[in-house]
């Protein structure tokens, strides 16, 4: 390319800005210009490519077991691998449950972490604490697994079991607490789902808590009000909506969690309310069955795949959409 | 700035003193609260490295990163070596793939699509490609890869570069936002054009923030054990070819060990988790030092 390019060639690229065009000398020339800007749209395009490629390519080699249990793929609890039955009903609760129990621990930890970082920590303590509490994420997952098996599961057993022997015959507190009690169970898991989610409800919340106005902050304190009656009528109405989806987003990471799971959750697949007793999740069967799997059992694994990314993607939608949904009303109000 | 600033201790006393019992009451519980949630979560945290380190030392000797895996699992002996060489490379694989693809992205959605409607399909659906659950990475490189050219390395780099390409595309586009305009256009009033603008301007500028956030992203992956099942096997022996025959992980060896009941095997997944937590913790400190670094360049 010439190194200066009239101004009439040049003003009709809508990608520079206008004062760009009345520059005497252009480096770099023209057609680098559109190649650079092709390849970059097609990576920016390879997110939607591989999303699509995910559900295609997973949903044809799940196909053979769909097609042979059709709607009982989701609806069974029959799951006999050696007789062709493939129900995944209670590795679909397990998952619902242990994440369940893993958002009633870790959010409010979480919403507590980011409240002290935001309005309680003096200041030369929230960089530590926060980057502290990013550690957490940095541990791998198989880390909390192997620590949740050999040393969690039997340390804790014993708690379960006076729980379980203080409350389990009381009506009411025994559909939660009774059933015989297992070191790897239901439990277990969502303990260590809770302590996985933490970091990242924890970091979107402090977020969202950090964008309250201070003059929000300061009119609470005008009128009088405790540090919490301050927190609970301008900190937490203002940044629900993110707290939401904070939430949302810890929910799909805990329901598609797997190798901490697949280890502590006992893989034994049943639908019960006790939570001391062992199950099984979608994720951790996969990951403990794949290897003596063949055939359509594969394809069944690889179908509660396919069930686990649907979830997923639709859990994420909906958490962005809430936030999203918030934010306007509240720029609104 | 905030309320311990805005209220000083003085006011703070006479607030108390005219403050009936159960509002008091309610705001030491709402700090109990706060206070409490950190050490909480500080509790698992310092117990998970003390039994990693504590229990993980004492397997590891010179052997360890040398020597193939033990023929029979039930009894001490062997190293870790092959593990050790399959995390580095597969990982690095899957960043050679993933890093400059996200780093592209980025800049596609930051400087050419902008609030445009793709874009903002493109950025929404990034954002999900994040919480897709890492083992459906792995079954779609079981489906579209290692179904058709076998269990290899490569297999499970690209399921590590699916993890780590929104990742690498949402923290490089943040740190693309702080590029000040002032830049680009100095760069276009010079007669660059847009791409040598990006290219020479833009992205050195941002360099520091890029690569922490991409280390990160490379510290996640390292430590990812579920796309891995599917794809690279579990080869005994050291195997330096990422495209040919199978190889090992150390996240793989720690959840294969974990359940054993032999202490032999457990003791090696403890020595494998400490390796691990090795790897990822300097990864995670070089994301910090180069980040501090730069910074530290650019205010000079």
């Amino acid at each position: 390319m010439p190194p200066a390019s009239s101004v009439a060639e040049r003003a009709p690229d809508p990608d520079v800005p206008v004062d760009a065009s009345i520059s005497l000398a252009s480096t770099g020339g023209r057609r680098g210009d559109s190649i650079f800007r092709l390849v970059a749209l097609a990576a920016g395009l390879l997110v939607l490519v591989v999303l699509a490629g995910i559900a295609f390519a997973t949903t044809r080699q799940a196909w053979p077991a769909f097609s042979a249990e059709g709607i009982g793929f989701l609806t069974s609890s029959d799951w006999d691998p050696n007789n062709g039955k493939f129900g995944a009903l209670a590795f679909i609760w397990g998952t619902l449950l242990s994440s369940a129990i893993a958002l009633v621990i870790g959010v409010p930890i979480s919403i507590g972490i980011a409240l002290y970082t935001n309005e309680m920590a003096p200041r030369r303590l929230r960089r530590p604490v926060t980057y502290v509490i990013d550690l957490l994420a940095a541990i791998p997952s198989v880390v909390y697994g192997l620590w949740g098996v050999l040393v969690l599961a039997p340390n804790i057993l014993p708690v379960y079991d006076s729980i379980n022997s203080a409350v389990g015959d009381v009506p009411g507190l025994s559909w939660l607490f009774g059933g015989k009690a297992s070191g790897r169970s239901f439990m277990t898991a969502g303990l260590i789902l809770a302590i996985m989610i933490i970091p990242i409800v924890t970091s979107l919340s402090r977020e969202v808590i950090a964008t309250v106005p201070r003059s929000q902050r300061e009119a609470a304190y005008g009128m009088g009000a405790t540090r919490w009656e301050m927190i609970r009528s301008a900190v937490l109405p203002w940044s629900r909506g993110g707290i939401v989806g904070a939430t949302m987003l810890g929910l799909g990471r805990a329901m598609g969690e797997t190798i901490a799971v697949a280890l502590v959750i006992g893989s034994n697949a049943q639908i019960t309310t006790h939570l001391f007793s062992p199950g099984d999740s979608m994720a951790g069967v996969i990951a403990n069955q794949w290897g003596e799997s063949s055939g359509t059992y594969s394809a069944a694994l690889i179908g509660l795949g396919v069930v686990l990314f649907a979830v997923t993607i639709l859990v994420n939608v909906i958490a962005r959409r809430v936030v999203r949904h918030f934010d306007e009303r509240l720029k609104v109000a | 700035m905030t309320d311990t600033q805005l209220v000083r201790d003085s006011d703070r006393l006479l607030l108390e003193a005219t403050m009936s019992r159960s509002r008091r009451v309610r705001n030491g519980m709402a700090s109990v609260w706060m206070l409490g949630s950190v050490l909480v979560a500080l509790v698992p945290l310092a117990v998970v490295i003390f039994y990693v380190v504590s229990k993980g030392l004492s397997v590891i000797n010179g052997d360890w990163f040398t020597k193939d895996l033990p023929a029979i699992t039930t009894k001490p002996g062997g190293g870790m070596g092959p593990a050790i060489v399959g995390t580095l490379l597969i990982t690095a694989g899957a960043a050679v793939m993933a890093v400059p693809l996200g780093i592209l992205g980025a800049i596609y959605l930051h400087e050419y699509g902008g609030p445009g409607r793709l874009a903002s399909i493109v950025r929404t659906m990034a954002d999900v490609m994040t919480g897709v659950p890492s083992i459906v990475m792995g079954l779609f490189v079981y489906s579209t890869w290692t179904l058709a050219f076998g269990l290899n390395g490569f297999g499970g780099s690209l399921a590590l570069a699916c993890l780590m390409l929104p990742i690498v595309i949402r923290s490089t586009e943040e740190m693309l936002k702080l590029v000040p305009d002032e830049l680009r256009q100095a760069s276009y009033a010079l007669g660059n054009r847009k791409w040598r603008t990006i290219v020479t301007v833009v992205l050195p500028s941002a360099f520091g923030g890029i690569v922490s956030g991409v280390m990160l992203a490379i510290a996640r992956a390292a430590g990812e054990t579920a796309p891995l099942i599917f794809t690279i096997g579990a080869a005994r022996k050291l195997n330096l070819d990422l495209f040919n025959g199978p190889m090992n992980a150390l996240s793989l060896q720690i959840f294969k060990n974990a359940s054993s009941s032999f202490p032999a095997a457990t003791e090696r997944a403890w020595g494998a988790a400490l390796t691990l937590i090795a790897i990822v913790f300097i990864l995670t400190v070089l994301a910090r030092v180069v980040s501090a670094r730069v910074a530290r360049k650019h205010n000079a």
